[in-house]
Formats: C-alpha cells, structure tokens, sequence
C-alpha cells in the first residue's frame, strides 16, 4: 500500500473523529453509532458480495451470532466484555467459514447462494427465538455497569470513536484487500470463476476466506450494536431488516469499493433521517427512502455513488472511451 | 512431459473423446486438429482439469494428475486458453495479466511487472490500462495467451486462439507463439487455421469422432487418408486422389 492510498482513509478518519466536539446533542450522537455500526457491518458484507461477487442475503446470521454471543458470555459465563468482543468477532468467522463451506463446496452460485444464506439466517433467527441460552422471545438484557472495563462509557462519544476507529481499521483491511493477491484472486473469482481456476487460483479457499473476514466483520459490528443498546432479541440479531440493511448500504454507495458501504450508509441513514424530521408521523418513511434511492441508485447509478462520481469526474476529463460497464474497480 | 493414456469422456449417450492416447516430449509445438465436434476442446479440458475423464489417466512430468483440480494442475506449469475467451471483464488488462502472475508471485510490485513484461510480448503493451471488456476480438486473443504465459507454464495448451482473427493479425501472432516456443515452452495447439498448423507445428494428432485416427508431422498427417476423408467424408480420398491425376 501507497501513501496515496492511506491518506483519504486517513483523512476522513481524522474529520470524522472531531465531529464529537462540535455536536454533543444525544440524539446526533446515537444516530451516528448506530449508522457506523451499519457501515462497519456493510464493509462486513462488501469483502464477500462486494470484492467476491457472492451476494449473500443473510448477513444477519453473522451480525446476530456477534450480538449473541457477547451477551451470552458476559451474562452466562461472566466473560469481560472486551473479551467477548474479540470472541465474538471470532465466531463470526467461523460461522461464515461453516456456511461457506457447506454452500461453496456444493458449488452455490448467484441466486442459490443467496436463498441459501437467507435460510441460515432465518433459521437462527428461529432457533434463537425458541432456546433458552439465548432468552427466548424476551431476549437478553446486558448489565447496565458503565466502566471503560465493560466497554460501556458514561460519555456517548467514547463508543462513537471506538466504532469509527474499528470502521477506519477495517477500511484499511479493505484496502490491502484490494492491493494483495488475496484481493486480485478473488476478484477474479467474480469477474469469471473458471477463468480463475485456469490461472492457478484456488477459487474454494479464496472464497471461504472471504467469508471468513466477511462475517468476522459483520460479528463485530453486531457485537457493538448489543454492546452499545444493551439489549438483543431474536428479531433484532437475527432478522431479515439487518440482512438488507447491510447490503443496500454497499449498493447504494458503490459495490466492491473500500468507502461504498461507508457511503452508503451515511447517504441512507442520513436521507431516513431528514425524511423523519419533515415527515415522522408517517411511519415508515424513511423504508420509503430506503426503496427510493435503490431504484435510484439501481437505474441510474450502477456503480453506486462512487460509481456515479468517477464517471461524472472522467466525463469531466473528457475520457469518455470507458462505458459505464467498463469502469475498472480498481481505483475506487 | 505429458502422457495421455487411454483417456475417454462420455457425456450420456455421447463418447465425446473415445481412448485418445497422445503423448508429448518437452519443447516444440504439437497441433491438435480435427473436424468440428471432433472433442478436442472435451480432450483439452480433460489434461487442464475442468472435465473428469471417465476412463483413463493423465501423467504430467511423471506425476498421475488425473484426479487433480485445475488450480493445483496450474501450480504444477500447465497453462491453458480457452476458446470462447474469458477476460476479467471488469478488469484492466494488466489487472487481468496480473491475476496469473500472482501464481508464481506473491508481491503486487513483482506480479505488475511481470504482467506488464508479458504484456509487450504479445503486442498489449499499449492497452494494459484499458478495461479487458473493451478490447477487440484480436484483443482477447492475445490477452487470454498473456494471462496463460503470465503464470510461467512448462506447458501452454492454446485452444483455437487463431479463430477469429484476420490474415493480418494471424501473421502478427504467429511469431509470438513462436518466440514462447523458443523460450523453452512446450506447447499443445488446437487449430483451425491450416496454414498456421503447416506453420508452426512440428507434429499434429488428429482426432475425428472422439477418436486418435493419425499422427505424424503435418505434411504427412494431411496426406492420410484417414484424415482426408474425416474432413471430407468416405471416399473423399480417393476422389481427390483420381482428379489430381486428371488434372495431372
């Protein structure tokens, strides 16, 4: 990796970092944890249906296994909280390993391997609804002890800037994704999967660890969200708004990119947000917003708004020789 | 340095390659031709990895890979082509030459020069920033022959990477795969283009019906019989036979 490349994330990192003094407002600061939280899983999903082409609809069974899993170690084993963080992002992976391996042996693609992680999802959505480690339908309520050794803080910035600094970190995995010859492999996997093979790549280990980091990822952010809610039930780990969630997000703002899901989040958040101020008595609205800009960004913009923005940019430059499809991923 | 020996794949009903023996020394070039549906294509997807055979067994450098997967196969120095070309669409063309390279070099650094250094040897050393999906046909060509060469092979296997090309640019790339051959590379050619075949090749095999009907050096192999009336159906021979003589 370059400087040129460590400098953006660096950047925006830092502005990023110093939005807490200027805001202290509760409600700003909350919206803005739970919309990096969101962005953080989202990267989760963009290692694996971003870089890897594997689109899985069901990336909440990684997001809710991080979620459960801190809450059960801290509530039934008496596990440190930091610990369960590092535990759960742990097992993350290794579900997303075991998922991948069972659907990528089989040799799932497209469509089967998507329906596929759906059912995982909702199967432990099910089961963790119904056993009693996990508190059934009530749930599990995490012990309100506000110490930095809890990973909870009397100051709401406190946890904003841990969340931004685990984003910032894994912006920069992404980017070495993107610069090693674990990335070029899988990407070539996407691009053209026999192809890949023919050229040495193989294409089962590759995808599995990007499975791997993928739900690694995505556990954490689900371990944060329990962390920083206190809370976690079956619907909220588990269900199927997470798994949308965490893919509009990398769509929206430009599919195997290393700001996209970041992007895209912001952008998805934010406009929920605004259309909850002018329009809050309508429930739902900001769903609404949700659909408005995928089929915004799905007619108009296939690249996501980073997508959109290069070719505004090599418009500009006159470089019109690049069609819309043809615009490399590389430099996103 | 491959040893094909007996080697059959049947698709249902089909034989598409019937016990086809071939075997090859290290170094040169050796054709494969026949007429359409002949299976050379099934044959050549057989000693890369991506066909089970159903009866027989493939030895490369004395090793039996028969049963190994593509990527290991890869590993070992057999690179291949396909026909229908595969570029990583999405890609530039150095990204795309890079993905091979990456087999025998881990560092970024060390992959991009080696793709940029196969790049101007087979005449894409203008394009390597270009996406791969705006690439003409002749483009692909030599891009799908940069991406095998890139993973240094011991072996190349090239499937028809001649069709589709006009004179001109067959003449261009004719000295191409002759300079690799030159580099030490052994190669195994499926073509079309008889011209490049009488070229290039200092053996062909021929196979007709999933069958290994003849072999020897080109000139010989296109005065069989056998290999006449495959092409131009029975008694082809002889007729070709008697108005040579007429005209004689």
């Amino acid at each position: 990796m370059t400087a040129r490349d460590l400098i953006p994330i660096a950047v925006l990192t830092v502005l990023a970092a110093l939005l807490p003094l200027v805001v202290t407002s509760s409600p700003v600061l909350n919206f803005l944890v739970f919309m990096l939280i969101v962005a953080l899983g989202a990267q989760g999903w963009n290692i694996l249906g971003g870089f890897g082409g594997q689109f899985s609809f069901g990336h909440a069974a990684f997001f809710g296994t991080g979620a459960y899993v801190t809450a059960i170690l801290q509530l039934r084993f008496g596990v440190n909280a930091w610990a369960g963080l590092v535990l759960a992002t742990l097992a993350g992976a290794a579900v997303g390993w075991a998922i991948g391996f069972l659907s990528f042996r089989s040799g799932l693609r497209g469509s089967y391997f998507a329906l596929v992680t759906l059912a995982f999802a909702e199967v432990f959505r099910i089961l963790a609804n119904a056993a009693s480690v996990t508190g059934g339908a009530a749930g599990l309520l995490i012990k309100l002890d506000v110490h930095p050794a809890n990973l909870q803080f009397g100051d709401r910035a406190v946890f904003y800037w841990l969340v931004l600094a685990l984003v910032a970190a894994v912006l920069l995995l992404t980017r070495w994704i993107q610069r090693s010859r674990f990335g070029a492999q899988l990407v070539a996997v996407r691009e053209n999967e026999d192809a890949a093979k023919a050229l040495g790549v193989n294409s089962l280990t590759v995808k599995l660890r990007a499975i791997a980091l993928s739900g690694g990822v995505t556990a954490l952010s689900g371990c944060l969200y329990a962390q920083y809610f206190l809370y976690v039930d079956a619907n909220i780990a588990y269900g199927s708004w997470i798994s949308v969630e965490l893919l509009l997000a990398p769509i929206i703002g430009g599919v195997g990119t290393v700001f996209g899901p970041v992007v895209g989040a912001l952008t998805l958040h934010g406009l929920g947000e605004v259309a909850k101020q002018f329009a809050g008595r309508i429930p739902g609205i900001d769903l609404i917003v949700f659909g408005g800009v995928l089929v915004l960004a799905v007619a108009f913009a296939r690249g996501g708004i980073l997508g959109l923005l290069e070719r505004v940019r090599d418009r500009g430059r006159g470089m019109m020789a690049r069609g819309p499809k043809e615009v490399s991923h590389a430099d996103r | 340095m491959l040893t094909v020996d007996g080697v059959s794949k049947r698709f249902g009903g089909l034989m598409a390659v019937d016990s086809a023996t071939l075997s090859l020394q290290s170094g040169g070039i050796t054709g494969l031709i026949g007429p359409n549906g002949a299976g050379k294509t099934t044959l050549f997807s057989m000693i890369s990895g991506f066909v089970a055979p159903t009866d027989g067994r493939i030895r490369f450098e004395g090793a039996d890979i028969t049963a190994e997967e593509p990527h290991r196969r890869a590993e070992r120095g057999i690179g291949r082509t396909f026909q229908i070309v595969q570029p990583f669409a999405g890609l530039t063309v150095c990204e795309n030459i890079a993905v091979g390279a990456y087999l025998r070099h881990a560092k970024r650094a060390d992959a991009t020069a080696k793709a940029r250094e196969v790049a101007h040897r087979v005449g894409l050393g203008a394009e390597l920033d270009r996406p791969a999906g705006g690439l003409t046909v002749a483009g692909r060509k030599r891009l799908e022959l940069a991406r095998a060469l890139a993973t240094e092979p011991k072996l190349l296997l090239l499937d028809e990477v001649l069709a589709g090309l006009n004179p001109s640019e067959i003449r261009d790339i004719i000295p191409v795969i002759r300079g690799i051959r030159d580099e030490g590379v052994t190669i195994l050619m499926i073509e079309h283009v008889m011209q490049a075949v009488m070229n290039l090749c200092e053996r062909v095999y021929v196979l007709a019906q999933g069958r290994m009907i003849a072999e020897g050096p080109p000139a010989v192999v296109c005065a069989d019989t056998r290999v006449i009336e495959a092409y131009l159906g029975h008694g082809a021979a002889a007729r070709l036979k008697a108005e040579g003589a007429a005209h004689g």
